[in-house]
């Protein structure tokens, strides 16, 4: 088997094992710590699918961003009281039916949709130029760019004015 | 795989090295000797303190958390270390030829924080959770201003990739683009041509004289994001103890100082790489007298390759030692000032640099 082959191999085993565990643990922090292992995971196949540029991104915003984030979550309202957080398990059987038969689903459309023979895969344009992938945000796809800066912005702002210092609230002190 | 094989030895040698140096320095500033017992002027001291420490046991405290605390370190450090993979070192040295080299490196710096967040929830003390989350809250911060200066760059060389951006600030600049002209200053305008001239004059913070403050706030964030003094609140010794390793021992403590030494070496690489020329020459020609081809080196030749692993690593060594000197001359900040500084100073001051870098990428062309 090749390099590229083998370690793609073992970037979807890490994708895998660490989204199983996340499934099985009972302990918040670990499956936080877990999630980040499947988002390397991911990142590293795209890497290898020839999407560079995802793969980065997926590191920069899931892992170095919202991860961080979310653990410093769980990481702020857990030890306060001197023990660990454990999420409890609710509705086993329905929540097991509802997720094997969603697999089922997704497993069934990608199946069917049989990605191979669609006529963008045949036309072999491995070399994904990062100025083309530029230019077509630009031009083609501009407004649901903008669409997003601005919801990002909006966001910020929300986020701000939540954390923010209002006046009667924060005053006690 | 020699990339990888240099930057593992040449980071040892180096971390051994550094932290003597830091000591000497600390100790020239503060009116001391330093070291001085083992070898000629203590130089073999953070040997014989290495040796100690890979003897040391390796503990782990019983409340820590184990399947946390001891992965921690290892991450940190490969976290740091993989940033290498995508360094320049010589117009025809490097790792991994990537396009989003620079993009990437963003992103692998960024890394570093869950091996913190790692260590530092495992270790379950107080002083080490304390730690961690100064330590996370502050890099998260600082990514900011250090993520916009690093865009000024980008916005005047229109590339991600790292070589391209070195090969634009050089006598060399037409191997890649055959169209490429520098001026100086990068004003089209003043008609002063510079692209065989090369030197110090063709260097980013020169073909944009903005850049001198982008630097600065590069430079600033750089030491916050390796947890630098005046930025150290982290590990503030008065405080915390050691922030978020003070728990580990033996190996795995040494694994830390390595990814925290390494760390400051890989931000002198980025920033001698983004704004002073990477391993151009700072010295231009001038008439006859062609210093900067002289000390340069045709791209691919043995000549090429010494000159440039000579002056990359030469300013990345001596960005270091001005990071050791500022940790010894500037006191630390208190954690409500940093936060100031990041939001309130560096980032507005780094959105608006973006903005005249833009307007000067116009002057250019």
């Amino acid at each position: 088997m090749e390099w590229g082959t083998t370690i793609f191999y073992v970037f979807g085993a890490i994708t895998l094992l660490s989204a199983l565990f996340i499934l099985f643990t009972r302990n918040i922090l670990y499956a936080a710590f877990s999630l980040i292992l499947t988002f390397v995971g991911v990142a590293g196949i795209f890497v290898l699918s020839g999407a560079e540029f995802i793969g980065v991104t997926q590191l920069l915003v899931y892992v170095g961003g919202i991860l961080v984030l979310i653990v410093f979550g769980v990481m702020l309202t857990n030890r306060v009281k001197g023990q660990k957080v454990v999420s409890p398990v609710y509705q086993k059987f329905v929540g097991s039916i509802v997720g094997i038969g969603l697999f089922m689903l997704l497993m069934k459309g990608i199946l069917e949709a049989n990605f191979g023979a669609m006529q963008w895969m045949k036309t072999n344009e491995q070399q994904t130029s990062l100025k083309r992938f530029g230019m077509t945000l630009m031009t083609d796809y501009v407004v649901v760019f903008e669409v997003i800066g601005i919801l990002l912005l909006v966001a910020l702002i929300g986020a701000v004015y939540m954390a923010g210092k209002r006046k009667g609230v924060n005053d006690a002190s | 795989m020699y990339a990888f094989i240099f930057f593992l030895t040449f980071l040892l040698i180096y971390t051994i090295f550094a932290v003597y140096a830091e000591r000497k320095i600390s100790a020239f500033i503060q009116d001391r000797y330093g070291p001085m017992e083992v070898g000629y002027y203590g130089l073999l001291q953070t040997v014989a303190d290495l040796l100690k420490l890979i003897q040391k046991e390796d503990i782990v405290p019983a409340a820590a958390d184990r399947k946390l605390f001891k992965p921690g370190p290892i991450v940190v450090f490969v976290a740091v270390f993989a940033g290498f993979a995508v360094l320049p070192l010589t117009s025809g040295f490097q790792g991994a030829e990537v396009q989003i080299g620079l993009f990437y490196l963003l992103a692998i710096i960024s890394l570093d924080v869950v091996g913190i967040l790692l260590s530092g929830w495992g270790s379950n003390s107080k002083y080490a959770l304390f730690g961690a989350m100064r330590s996370v809250a502050q890099i998260i911060s600082y990514e900011i201003p250090l993520g916009l200066s690093i865009l000024c760059v980008i916005m005047i060389s229109q590339t991600l990739s790292l070589q391209e951006i070195i090969y634009q600030q050089g006598i060399y600049a037409q191997n890649i683009d055959q169209e490429a002209v520098n001026y100086l200053f990068g004003i089209k305008a003043l008609g002063v041509e510079t692209t065989n001239v090369g030197g110090f004059l063709t260097w980013n913070i020169f073909r944009a004289p903005i850049f001198f403050v982008a630097y600065l706030i590069f430079f600033i964030a750089s030491l916050a994001e390796c947890n630098r003094a005046p930025f150290d609140i982290p590990e503030a010794e008065s405080e915390l103890v050691a922030g978020f390793h003070v728990e580990y021992s033996g190996f795995r403590w040494a694994l830390i100082m390595l990814s925290e030494y390494g760390l400051m070496l890989l931000v002198s690489f980025l920033g001698a790489i983004l704004f002073l020329g990477g391993w151009n020459s700072p010295l231009p020609n001038i008439g006859s007298v062609a210093l900067a081809d002289w000390t340069t080196g045709e791209p691919g030749t043995v000549a090429g390759h010494l000159w440039g692993a000579f002056w990359l690593i030469g300013k990345a060594l001596l960005t270091v030692a001005v990071q050791m000197w500022i940790r010894w001359t500037y006191p630390r900040l208190r954690l409500d000032q940093l936060m100031n500084l990041s939001w309130k100073y560096l980032t507005p001051a780094a959105i608006i640099l973006v903005l005249l870098s833009a307007l000067w990428r116009l002057l250019m062309i």
